[in-house]
């Protein structure tokens, strides 16, 4: 176990190192320039724009610019943002609390959702129940996260006026106004989320569940006399959530990504927001910084996947 | 009317008696052309500064001010902020010696008043000027602001190091002199008659002096302060993210009596504009929606509500399409709109003005600009002082035809025009931006009903508005026919605005397109009056100049100007006293913003 751990830590090395390297070229490749307002300001001498280029390495060829990117990377310094100048780190680090909170509760709702639709629907194949839940889990992933985003804020903020649309990491307030504050605003984005997350994995749980009931040993299960809800809990789910479990650590890193445009719409000042704004402002470190830990977040979680599997499932080996 | 009566006039202008508007109108009656009675007025500083209608008894009391900036603010040093959010997010904390009004005219902020010829503070050569300031002044940590803090200014900003955007405006002096510990003497290089540049506006934000110190130069990006600000203005800053918001309270220490009105600010960042106009005009979320770049017809409907209301503001800078002097399409010693080439069929008198014939200003303004800009046959168009009333434009597809005709330009089978084989066919480009696209098509069709086809072309903004040497696409190469965007002039005087159609601003390979003079245009007599306006310090015959330089620019159609644009934003119906403009930040007159 602990030799395959370490053997496939190996191999993500060349991995990682590969996406960074695609990575650092296309930035390289892709038009635009950090310092584009300084270009169309008529009052800046474009020496000023010169100089911050220089400063900044921007000049220097691009495997210069890579190796002096790789080594300080790997030294742990993540370089400063063009945009402001600060520490890449510390600009994540600000917006990460926020991502994860939003994220992860979307997450949670998600599986609230689709664990008991799922099995109820898996338990009673094509009855209404099992109908009306199909048809709401493809209307779910089929629409984007920003239509129902933008059709949220039409409905709840603009017609009914419950929820603000704008969200504020830092409410100035305490105690229990705190926590409702932020429940409100924080309601919109992580339903949007929520529910599409919800939607997919309830396919996942029905068909998984579906696959399980008709094996033999559920029937042994129920001929000894157990109870359909002993039956189910204990023999049914535990089994059946063995796919779902590696399906949602593999969604993990998609779900940051999946999150961008959600984040942007309700204005939440997450990781996905940077990652929009950097690139609009060619705000290469930054870019560079969250696409890298993004694939990071990829590649790691396909290896907690694989070991997930391997712990939950005793069949299967590790080699 | 006799000289007497006309210099009585002029001089209660100057002394804010009559206002500039109504004296005109006066003048008019009696008989004198706008331009010339224009002319007349000194050039306007110590203006009368118009009285607040809102006279509060004490400071605070208003509550929270939140305002939207959909592009969020990055960093809160004035002279690194590079966009105008981050100028306007310093604004907050930080103040300049003077700020710009509508009229351009100079009121004094961290200043005692406003320097004069008269009042001995500007030289009569424009060599110097000196500044007092006001007393009694004390930064956000209790530190008193003084002269030290305005020489210090200049030393950081100047230095080439520090890379600051502000660099130009303080380059250009000489030395500053601490006269005492509350007067400063700012000797400039040459005669200076825009003294009000340095010190003044959105580039003359000062910062302290021992909060900075360690960090000038090339560790200027290390100074915490960059992220903390410690200046004089309405509000003590409390917390900053980057990108996403800017919170401040009320400085009670503030050196104006009794104001402001509101007792926290934040200021939040991010999203889109239209979206920001909602949370300001529909929902109310917001107070203030900075930069409403979204279609009057939408800002409109949303306005319904009654919650808010949209203002906006005359600017200085001007939507125009460049007609390109030189061949986009022939390669010259390795480059594409070279001034070793000349335009094969724009070089020709009668294709310009028949293009200016055919741009349909009145349909563009009225069907997508709508309060978001003005009609215009002028490049420059404010200050007053500066317009032109020897242009005007037409839009006319019969007129264009006739000129098209007459200089020989026959219609081909295909129905476009040619003439020694060359046909009228353009490349148009601009950035991608739905208004731009579709003052392309109106443009476009019009021309095609005159014999001229018109390919059209838009690139990605990011990439049209960048620097890059080695992209052929950006607005600086001018690798097309005829471009459109609009620029910024950002001062209320003309002198760098203008320098973009003087020769040796020319963007070519050989200082990587970073010239500004792009349509290329060349004329001895325009290079000749922007450095006379350089240094003539009769304010009269320095507008005469720059009325000159724009005559010669529309008269010789190097562009067409188009429309004037409007600043907007978006405000509840509560919210009053701003006093928006074009010369300075949004937030100038903050301390004085209050609500209903």
């Amino acid at each position: 176990m602990s030799r395959y751990v370490v053997r496939r830590l190996l191999i993500a090395v060349p991995v990682i190192f590969g996406i960074s390297l695609v990575l650092f070229t296309i930035l390289a490749l892709a038009p635009g320039d950090p310092f584009e307002e300084l270009a169309t300001n008529p009052n800046v001498p474009p020496e000023v724009r010169m100089h911050l280029r220089s400063q900044f390495g921007l000049d220097d060829p691009l495997p210069v610019r890579y190796t002096r990117w790789l080594t300080s990377m790997v030294r742990g310094d993540w370089g400063f943002s063009f945009a402001s100048r600060v520490n890449v780190d510390t600009l994540i680090m600000q917006r990460l609390p926020t991502s994860l909170f939003v994220l992860g509760s979307a997450q949670l709702l998600g599986l609230l959702i689709a664990l008991p639709i799922g099995t109820y629907s898996a338990l009673r194949p094509y009855s209404v129940f099992d109908q009306v839940a199909t048809t709401l889990a493809f209307v779910g992933f089929s629409l984007p996260t920003f239509f129902t985003g933008l059709v949220f804020i039409l409905v709840f903020s603009i017609w009914l006026d419950w929820l603000p649309f704008i969200y504020r990491a830092d409410i100035a307030a305490t105690g229990w106004r705190w926590w409702w504050e932020n429940a409100r605003q924080a309601a919109m984005p992580v339903a949007v989320l929520g529910l599409f997350q919800g939607a997919t994995l309830t396919r996942f749980v029905r068909s998984a569940v579906i696959d399980v009931i008709r094996l033999d040993y559920v029937n042994t299960a129920r001929a000894k006399g157990l109870s359909e809800g002993v039956t189910v809990v204990k023999h049914v789910i535990r089994n059946a959530l063995i796919p779902v479990v590696t399906l949602l650590a593999l969604q993990i890193p998609g779900i940051f990504t999946g999150a961008v445009i959600t984040e942007q719409i309700f204005r939440i000042p997450g990781i996905g927001s940077l990652l929009i704004t950097s690139i609009l402002a060619n705000d290469t470190p930054v870019i560079m910084a969250i696409t890298f830990v993004f694939s990071c977040l990829v590649v790691i979680f396909n290896l907690i996947a694989d070991l997930l599997y391997g712990w939950l499932d005793p069949r299967i080996a590790f080699r | 009317m006799s000289e007497a009566e006309l210099r009585a006039l002029v001089d209660r202008v100057r002394r804010g008696r009559l206002s500039r508007r109504r004296f005109l109108r006066l003048m008019a009656a009696a008989g004198v052309a706008g331009p010339l009675a224009a002319r007349l007025l000194p050039m306007p500083s110590a203006g009368a500064q118009a009285r607040p209608a809102f006279a509060p008894t004490r400071r605070g009391g208003g509550g929270p001010l939140k305002v939207l900036w959909w592009q969020a603010p990055t960093l809160l040093n004035p002279h690194f902020a590079t966009g105008t959010k981050d100028q306007d997010a310093s604004r907050i904390f930080y103040e300049p010696l003077a700020a710009f009004d509508a009229d351009g005219n100079v009121v004094p902020i961290l200043a005692a008043q406003v320097p004069s010829i008269d009042n001995g503070g500007v030289a009569r050569d424009g060599t110097w000027v000196i500044w007092n300031l006001k007393k009694g002044v004390v930064w956000h940590d209790g530190k008193p602001f003084t002269a030290d803090d305005v020489v210090f200014n200049w030393e950081y900003a100047a230095d080439p190091a520090t890379s600051a955007w502000t660099m130009a405006s303080y380059r250009e002096i000489d030395r500053v002199e601490r006269l005492d510990s509350h007067a400063v003497k700012v000797v400039f290089k040459r005669p200076t008659p825009f003294w009000a540049d340095a010190f003044c506006g959105a580039r003359g934000m000062l910062i302290p002096r021992h909060v900075f110190e360690p960090f000038k130069g090339a560790n200027s990006r290390d100074a915490p302060a960059n992220l903390r600000p410690v200046g004089t203005g309405p509000y003590r800053f409390v917390d900053f993210k980057p990108g996403d918001i800017v919170r401040g309270e009320l400085n009670t220490a503030y050196h104006v009596a009794n104001r402001p009105f509101f007792d926290t600010l934040e200021m939040k960042g991010g999203g889109d504009a239209a979206s920001a106009a909602r949370a300001v005009l529909q929902t109310g979320e917001f107070d203030y929606a900075w930069n409403m770049q979204v279609e009057d017809d939408i800002l409109r409907r949303l306005e319904q509500g009654g919650k808010g209301r949209i203002v906006v503001w005359p600017t200085g800078n001007p939507e125009h399409i460049q007609l390109n002097t030189t061949d986009p399409f022939r390669e010259v010693d390795g480059e594409r709109s070279s001034t070793k080439t000349t335009h094969p069929t724009l070089s020709d008198a009668a294709v310009r003005a028949a293009l200016n014939m055919l741009a349909d200003r009145g349909a563009i303004q009225e069907e997508i600009y709508g309060r978001g800009g003005q009609t215009t046959a002028n490049f420059l168009n404010s200050p007053s002082r500066f317009y032109s009333r020897n242009t005007r434009w037409e839009f006319s597809v019969e007129r264009a035809n006739q000129v098209l005709d007459a200089a020989g330009w026959r219609r081909g089978a295909d129905g476009i025009r040619a003439k020694d084989g060359r046909r009228l066919r353009f490349v148009f480009q601009t950035s991608t931006n739905a208004p731009r696209q579709k003052t392309q098509a109106i443009v476009k069709q019009a021309c095609a009903r005159a014999g001229i086809e018109l390919e059209l072309k838009s690139v990605v903004a990011s990439v049209f508005f960048s620097s890059d040497p080695a992209n052929p696409d950006t607005y600086g190469h001018f690798y097309a026919d005829l471009q459109m965007y609009n620029v910024g002039m950002n001062a209320p005087d003309p002198q760098v605005f203008m320098a973009q159609f003087a020769s040796w601003e020319i963007a070519s390979r050989e200082n990587k397109w970073t010239g500004r003079n792009i349509t290329r245009f060349r004329s001895d007599e325009y290079d000749r009056l922007w450095r006379a306006a350089e240094t003539e310090m009769d304010p009269v015959k320095r507008a005469a100049l720059f009325i000159r330089m724009n005559d010669l620019v529309i008269g010789n159609v190097a562009v067409i100007p188009m429309l004037w644009r409007n600043g907007v934003g978006a405000a509840t119906t509560r919210l009053q006293g701003m006093d928006l403009n074009g010369w300075d930040g949004t937030l100038w007159r903050l301390p004085y913003w209050y609500k209903t």
